[in-house]
């Protein structure tokens, strides 16, 4: 970017050597009625654009929504993901000052430590040796218009599916697998998600009016050698960040005369990992159940409780990783050492989804256990009775079947048993089927039936 | 019929609809009836026309206060401008501007929702799916159609149309990837670019921002300099920041004695406990810019590694994997800190060449020689009163400061 001298409104600054892109920043906070209000607007609304994607995501693995036929449309959501957290990176990079671009230093080190070719895919990515004077331009043509072009087509292609497929629901009284309840477009529908649009812009709008967001003047122009104590991404960067800083000491090799950094190439590969299976789950359940049915019903997330604690522990790894992003913060904040933040933020990346998906499942299955008590021996109603022979016994009443319905009608899986096929033989990967198969359904409360139902009654009567 | 993959007696497969394989899915044969929809509950409003019509009145009620809210923005925006060098100015127009516009937001979502919820007819549609998956016939068909144009086009047949179709699809895209090499100028290869830096031998250690020269005598015990090479300040801006990035170094004094080395030579880099370190960090290239004077301990702000300045600036924690790089300095005859050499490795993040030895290029060198060139123009300049903010930037830090530039 060119350099400028700045002359604008923010005394502090002025005079000092800064890029355009930064100066024009500036002068949109600090000259222009109303800009520093859209800047705020514009940067609290991607932090929370990523954070809804983050949510509708969550909520679409766990209650199942991804499955056949939306497993496509899972896939087309999280490049939708993946382009949003782009679309922040490169919005934030931006105005380039001190922290964004440090955060632009880091991924010129980060792509340096791809073998082979990152040497020179950061030297054409910044056009000549970091920072040089192309990034910022580079950065602003896709953030303004390659990247919202691919938003465009791939929210296009998601919504166009929804249309295709219609809504899944939840499941419930009055609800199959071949209908749709409930309220049409037009009129409520549209006036209540159309009301909801304003409301997440006015919320939007005080929070950017009351709450300042990437005070870019108190950090200054970027140059390569001061950096401000706490440096902290956007908060959708952190994961990528934390697992930087979660690596331990010493990790690079010489090897046939070329430098592996595996300090860098350890992280990059756990993050596009853990991405990945994210990615490709929908199709390793379908596999894994063999289940070619189309499910509009969802799953209560009890009901489905090795896919929960998976998603449990995800949802911990990338938790733990986030925290990683402000092992710093925590350690200053609340007084202990920094050393101890990382080591035992290391230990729970290990861990913690370990023990998070033990919880969760264990949470799944006794709620499962809780539903099936309640069909069978109905509630206890809190209303005490005393019989004619002087006993107090509590009332239980039975459900009624709306609310027994909610409890027994769900999807259920059983593990696979190892047979040979029609030839004779047990192939590898029939074992590993049937080895994630029991992995997924060994465990398994069944939904109540209506001969056990009627079993309880008439126990119940005696 | 569907097929399950269980086949135990008490679980019968049951043909969906679509006729599709239900896996390892269980469909029980004495399953619960759907009891179909609940009956329906009438809201307030419906039972009570009373209540209908308050709603309706606060409805219109929120949507003219959103029109006051959008009035009120525009009111806000004329008379809050912004005065030249205020910054209270700024603060207050963006917040009553912000908040009337956040007044005019929320009334219509309040509004339109309420509406929506408790005026608009409560009628809850039941629409019937249809299968997304194609019937028998037409998959079929289409799978027919497929083996169709393969026997009419020979696709599978003629193998060398075939592997001659794929290697051109191949290769068209190769040109473009040629192209992206001018991304960057073609007279230069990063790989000899990272290995060097401005500093060589003679040149001075300077303060940075100012570029005024360092005494060896001026740097006192304890204390932290952050230093770029002279002749840097006069670069031009574009190549100024480029330069820094590689040539950004801190300068502490320690007790000599303090000072631990492998070797001699590496001692001889030191000048009575001067010592010189790259500023960048071996990790990912971050300035390690907190300097913990009691600890003689650098840090890394972005990814919290530590170096050690009484080792040779080892890391001692942290996810950086090697020591940051050494400049050697020494003093003239006035008496200014200068360097003998450049760094004797690449400094900052790791690159995949970085442990091959490269010759240096003819064009950087020609660019060295125009640093050099500009810089003995120049002498020395004259010293110059800092001004306040550079000498709180470079002040030694004591402890660990929040921000040390």
């Amino acid at each position: 970017m060119t350099p400028v001298e700045y002359a604008g409104s923010y005394v502090p600054l002025r005079g000092v050597e800064m890029s355009a892109a930064m100066s024009s920043t500036l002068d949109i906070s600090f000259d222009i009625r109303g800009g520093l209000l859209m800047r705020q607007i514009h940067h609290w609304a991607a932090l929370l654009f990523v954070a809804a994607i983050g949510l509708h995501m969550l909520r679409v693995f766990f209650t199942g929504a991804f499955r056949k036929p939306r497993e496509l449309n899972w896939a087309i959501g999280f490049v939708l993901f993946v382009l949003a957290m782009a679309e922040g990176f490169t919005g934030y990079s931006l105005p380039d000052d001190l922290l964004s671009g440090n955060g632009l230093r880091i991924i010129d080190g980060m792509l340096n430590a791809v073998p082979v070719v990152g040497t020179w895919i950061t030297f054409l990515l910044f056009g000549g040796e970091f920072p040089g004077n192309d990034i910022v331009g580079r950065l602003y043509t896709l953030h303004i218009l390659l990247l919202p072009a691919m938003v465009l087509i791939f929210i296009v292609l998601h919504l166009m599916f929804v249309v295709i497929h219609k809504h899944t629901q939840y499941p419930g009284p009055g609800k199959t697998e071949q209908n749709v309840v409930g309220y049409p477009v037009l009129p409520v529908y549209a006036a209540k998600a159309g009301g909801f649009f304003f409301l997440v812009f006015g919320v939007v709008a005080l929070i950017a009016a009351t709450v300042t967001i990437n005070p870019i003047w108190n950090y200054g122009p970027y140059d390569p050698s001061p950096v401000s104590a706490g440096t902290q991404p956007d908060w959708y960067i952190g994961f990528a960040d934390g697992a930087l800083r979660l690596m331990p000491p010493g990790l690079e090799t010489v090897w046939l005369g070329y430098t592996w950094s595996w300090n860098i190439l350890i992280p990059m590969l756990v993050l596009v990992v853990f991405l990945l299976l994210a990615f490709i789950y929908p199709y390793v359940e379908a596999w894994v159940t063999g289940d070619k049915r189309e499910h509009h019903l969802l799953d209560r997330p009890r009901n489905a409780p090795v896919r929960t604690a998976i998603g449990a522990a995800g949802v911990t790894f990338y938790a733990v990783l986030w925290a990683g992003a402000s092992s710093d913060i925590i350690a200053t904040h609340f007084k202990v050492t920094m050393e101890g933040v990382i080591n035992t933020l290391q230990a729970l990346l290990i861990l913690g989804p370990v023990i998070a998906f033990m919880i969760t499942k264990r949470v799944c299955l006794a709620l499962q256990k809780k539903d099936r008590e309640m069909v069978l021996h109905g509630f206890e109603t809190g209303r005490i009775v005393r019989l004619p022979g002087g006993e107090f016994v509590e009332v239980h009443e039975q459900l009624d079947e709306y609310t027994r319905w909610q409890l027994v009608s769900f999807n259920d899986n059983a593990p696979l048993q190892l047979k040979p096929n029609p030839l004779g033989k047990i192939t590898a990967s029939a074992r590993f089927r049937v080895a994630m198969s029991r992995f997924f359904f060994e465990d398994r409360i069944a939904p109540v039936s209506t001969k056990e139902y009627q079993a309880a009654l008439e126990h119940s009567s005696h | 019929m569907a097929t399950n993959e269980h086949g135990s007696s008490d679980v019968v497969p049951v043909t969906p609809s679509s006729g599709a394989v239900v896996g390892t899915g269980v469909v029980p044969a004495d399953a619960f009836e759907n009891p179909g929809l609940p009956p329906h509950r009438p809201r307030v409003t419906d039972l009570d026309p009373k209540k209908k019509k308050r709603a309706a009145r606060f409805i219109v009620a929120m949507f003219w206060l959103s029109v006051l809210g959008s009035v009120s923005a525009i009111f806000a925006y004329m008379f809050y401008p912004i005065e030249d060098g205020s910054i209270s100015s700024v603060r207050l127009n963006t917040l009553f501007v912000g908040l009337s516009i956040a007044l005019s937001l929320l009334a219509i979502g309040i509004a339109a929702v309420h509406w929506g919820k408790a005026v608009m007819a409560d009628k809850e549609g039941v629409d019937e799916r249809h299968p997304v998956r194609g019937t028998a016939a037409t998959r079929s068909r289409a799978v027919e159609i497929f083996k169709e144009a393969d026997e009419e086009s020979g696709f599978s047949r003629r193998t060398l149309i075939r592997g001659g179709l794929i290697a051109s699809l191949v290769a068209f895209p190769l040109p473009a990837i040629a192209l992206f090499r001018g991304l960057a100028p073609m007279d230069v290869d990063p790989n000899t670019e990272l290995k060097h830096t401005m500093w060589k031998k003679g040149l001075r250690l300077t303060q940075d921002p100012t570029g005024t020269p360092i005494k060896a005598a001026d740097v006192t015990i304890g204390s932290a300099f952050q230093v770029i090479p002279e002749g840097l300040v006069d670069l031009p801006e574009h190549e100024k920041l480029d330069a820094k990035a590689k040539a950004a170094v801190l300068l502490v004094r320690l007790k000599p004695e303090d000072l631990h080395w492998t070797s001699k030579e590496r001692e001889s880099w030191s000048y009575d406990g001067i010592v010189a370190y790259s500023k960048i960090c071996t990790h990912v290239g971050c300035p390690v810019a907190l300097y913990e004077q009691q600890t003689h301990h650098l840090l890394c702000p972005c990814h919290q590694s530590q170096f050690d300045i009484a080792n040779e600036c080892k890391v001692i924690f942290g996810p950086a994997a090697r020591p940051l790089p050494q400049l050697p300095i020494t003093v003239d005859s006035e008496g200014y800190l200068v360097a003998t050499s450049d760094f004797t490795q690449p400094v900052g993040p790791s690159f995949w060449e970085r442990s091959t030895t490269c010759a240096s290029h003819p064009h950087h060198r020609k660019r060295v020689s125009s640093h050099l060139h500009r810089t003995t123009w120049m002498s020395a300049p004259a010293f110059q009163a800092p001004s306040r903010s550079s000498v709180a930037r470079s002040s030694p830090t004591t402890g660990r400061s929040s921000s040390v530039r």
